[in-house]
């Protein structure tokens, strides 16, 4: 199979969804003729011009809020964010009426709409542009999240994030973004609430969310050298959560560790390690653990930087941990 | 009395939204009664002594045509032709009424006559009818979409933003302020330098025209040409209507302190359906012809009570149906 990038596979699967659907357009700042800050359009606009590629003023309550009466209107908008972060100002309507409408009109209003953006630390980006955000979505009913880690899944979730008529956060993460990755070719649909197990493995279960897919990875590949086999499991999407595969992955291996950038209380982690108590907690050998980013905003420098995001080190270090329980 | 021959749909139209003026109020003092009698769980916000702008606004759209709409938002669902017998069970919580119970006063929904929602929310109104409105020039629809607002939402972000984006993109919108004098109970004037809201569509480069919010053929004139103008592909109009409440805020609140006992008084004199029978009974219609509509209005407003009071409400067990699409 041919390979590709994480970007231009998620940007293969948006063309694909506007040739097969008129309705469909795409807002953001920079987003026409530029192509997007991060190519997420490039080449788009040449093919279907200003209406559906539409670069819009700094102004991202007014034209999330103005997508969200488009998509009421028929339209499916795609809202292109380029840092998450930028989406904070756009809470309120975000919160009270794209997630909320389709509930409040007992369904005869669709609200089929994404929001996507980039998520992540990355080097140097600092307090503004380094925001996750996603367990506050997670939280609110109505929201889809989804947090693609690999080239193939960026298409395939994306495309199916356009055709869902539910609000969907396509959430990107830096670190992925030039990765590459076999993708299929054409009709390629991931559905939503399917994780994938990225490695499989019989002695513990880690739970990586989207960039730290690769370090588990990495993590999993330093201990088989140690003769310890890890699993390692990509939920794909946050809401909804796969978290049968979770529990039948615990049922073998009986110990959890979750890793996760974003902050830990009332996060990812913590959910998927609450669920799995719930339903899973006679196949624990030991408490669920979790490796989360440091809780604080991400700084400049390169050396703090680093410092608050979860190392494969601090990664093998807590499965070790984890198995000598 | 002979008319003559131009006069007659003027006549029609006349009646038909003193007729919708009727109802709305008719509709509302049941809605003060059944709240004073404790029938009512949540928040009534009525819209009575601004009738003539909803009506007048309304008479112009058709089925297919947009309305987002405030929390005081009784007027702009039966303008746009919610029946009573939706609206009254709705703000009574039961599964008959417009959302199923789900909304009350200020969640009303009706999207199969072009009623987009009612909200809690001031100010998202505009921005989501310049969204509909982008919708339909996208895909090429005939259809117009009209945000409903206070003066309050004028001093939002939504106003500027919501505004900005529909004159830039010119699009088939019509944005009109319902500008009451107050913000819950904060006066206009107290929260913000220029208190010619039509005047602040100059900033925006789209017409913005000031009427008499009490007089519903003046907007019923006004909101036309808005109408028509955004229909043609002309872009957005705003559309400032002077008018007042002249109950509280919201139904139990203390309405005292912040505005004069003359001021609602003076404002009462302006009534909106007086104003229009002094017009119809000028020479377009007799004494006759009004108590036959306030009769038909009436029964129409009782039946639609009974039915209220006699549904069910709703079945707990389906509260979680539609937090996502497949419900």
């Amino acid at each position: 199979m041919r390979e590709m990038t994480f970007v231009d596979a998620a940007r293969e699967g948006l063309a694909e969804e506007m040739a097969r659907d008129p309705s469909i357009f795409v807002v953001g700042e920079g987003i026409g003729v530029r192509g997007g800050n991060f190519n997420t359009t490039v080449g788009l606009f040449d093919l279907y011009g200003p209406e559906r590629l539409r670069d819009t003023p700094i102004s991202e309550r007014g034209f999330t809020a103005m997508c969200i009466g488009a998509a009421a209107g028929g339209a499916r908008p795609v809202v292109d964010f380029m840092f998450i972060d930028f989406l904070t100002d756009a809470f309120g309507d975000m919160f009270n009426q794209m997630s909320k409408l389709q509930w409040m009109s007992g369904g005869r209003i669709k609200m089929p709409i994404v929001v996507r953006g980039c998520v992540g630390v990355a080097p140097s980006n600092a307090a503004h542009h380094s925001g996750n955000y996603y367990p506050f979505f997670m939280h609110v009913p109505g929201f889809r999240v989804v947090m693609p880690s690999t080239p193939a899944d960026a298409k395939g979730l994306l495309k199916t994030s356009i055709r869902s008529d539910d609000p969907v956060l396509f959430l990107e993460h830096k670190s992925v973004l030039t990765l590459k990755g076999p993708v299929p070719e054409g009709e390629h649909l991931v559905p939503f609430g399917k994780a994938s197990v990225a490695r499989e493995g019989r002695d513990v279960t880690v739970v990586g969310i989207a960039f730290m897919v690769r370090r588990a990875l990495e993590a999993a590949e330093e201990l088989s050298r140690e003769g310890i086999s890890v699993e390692v499991i990509d939920p794909r999407t946050l809401a909804p959560l796969d978290i049968d595969t979770v529990l039948a992955s615990v049922r073998k291996t009986g110990r959890l560790l979750i890793v996760d950038e974003d902050f830990a209380p009332c996060g990812a982690a913590s959910e998927i390690a609450m669920q799995v108590m719930e339903r899973g907690f006679d196949d624990l050998d030991a408490p669920v653990k979790r490796v989360n980013g440091l809780f604080c905003p991400a700084p400049y420098s390169p050396s703090l930087g680093e410092h608050i995001v979860p190392t494969t080190t601090a990664i093998s270090q807590a499965l070790r941990d984890l198995l000598a329980e | 009395m002979a008319r003559s021959a131009g006069a007659a749909p003027d006549r029609d139209r006349m009646l038909s939204m003193y007729r919708t003026m009727l109802t709305i109020r008719r509709t509302e003092e049941l809605l003060v009664k059944l709240y004073a009698a404790g029938r009512i769980y949540g928040g009534v916000h009525t819209y009575i002594g601004e009738e003539a702008v909803a009506t007048g606004v309304c008479a112009n759209l058709r089925i297919t045509d947009l309305v987002f709409s405030t929390h005081r938002g009784h007027g702009h669902a039966l303008a746009k032709g919610m029946p009573p017998r939706e609206l009254i069970p709705e703000v009574l919580g039961k599964v008959t009424g417009c959302s199923g119970g789900r909304g009350g006063s200020m969640h009303l929904f009706k999207p199969e006559i072009g009623f987009m929602g009612s909200s809690g929310i001031v100010g998202p109104s505009i921005t989501l009818a310049a969204g509909s409105a982008y919708a339909a020039k996208l895909l090429k629809m005939d259809r117009v979409s009209v945000a409903f607002f206070g003066d309050g939402a004028t001093n939002n972000g939504s106003f500027h933003e919501g505004i900005n984006l529909a004159a830039a993109w010119e699009l088939p919108a019509v944005f009109v302020c319902e500008n009451n004098l107050y913000a819950t109970e904060v006066p206009y004037a107290t929260v913000t330098r220029n208190v010619d809201v039509a005047s602040r569509a100059q900033g925006y480069g789209l017409p913005g025209i000031s009427v008499d919010g009490n007089d519903v053929m003046g907007v019923h004139k006004a909101a036309g040409e808005a109408v028509r103008r955004a229909r043609s592909g002309e872009g957005p109009t705003l559309i400032a209507c002077n008018t007042y409440r002249t109950r509280a805020h919201s139904e139990g609140m203390r309405d005292a302190g912040y505005r004069a006992a003359e001021e609602i008084a003076h404002w009462k004199d302006r009534d909106p359906i007086k104003a229009l029978e002094g017009r119809l009974l000028a020479g377009a219609a007799t004494q006759a012809d009004l108590e036959a509509v306030d009769a038909e209005v009436k029964a129409l407003v009782e039946e639609a009570s009974a039915f209220a009071l006699s549904s069910q409400m709703p079945d707990p067990s389906t509260v979680t149906r539609y937090v996502y699409s497949e419900g």
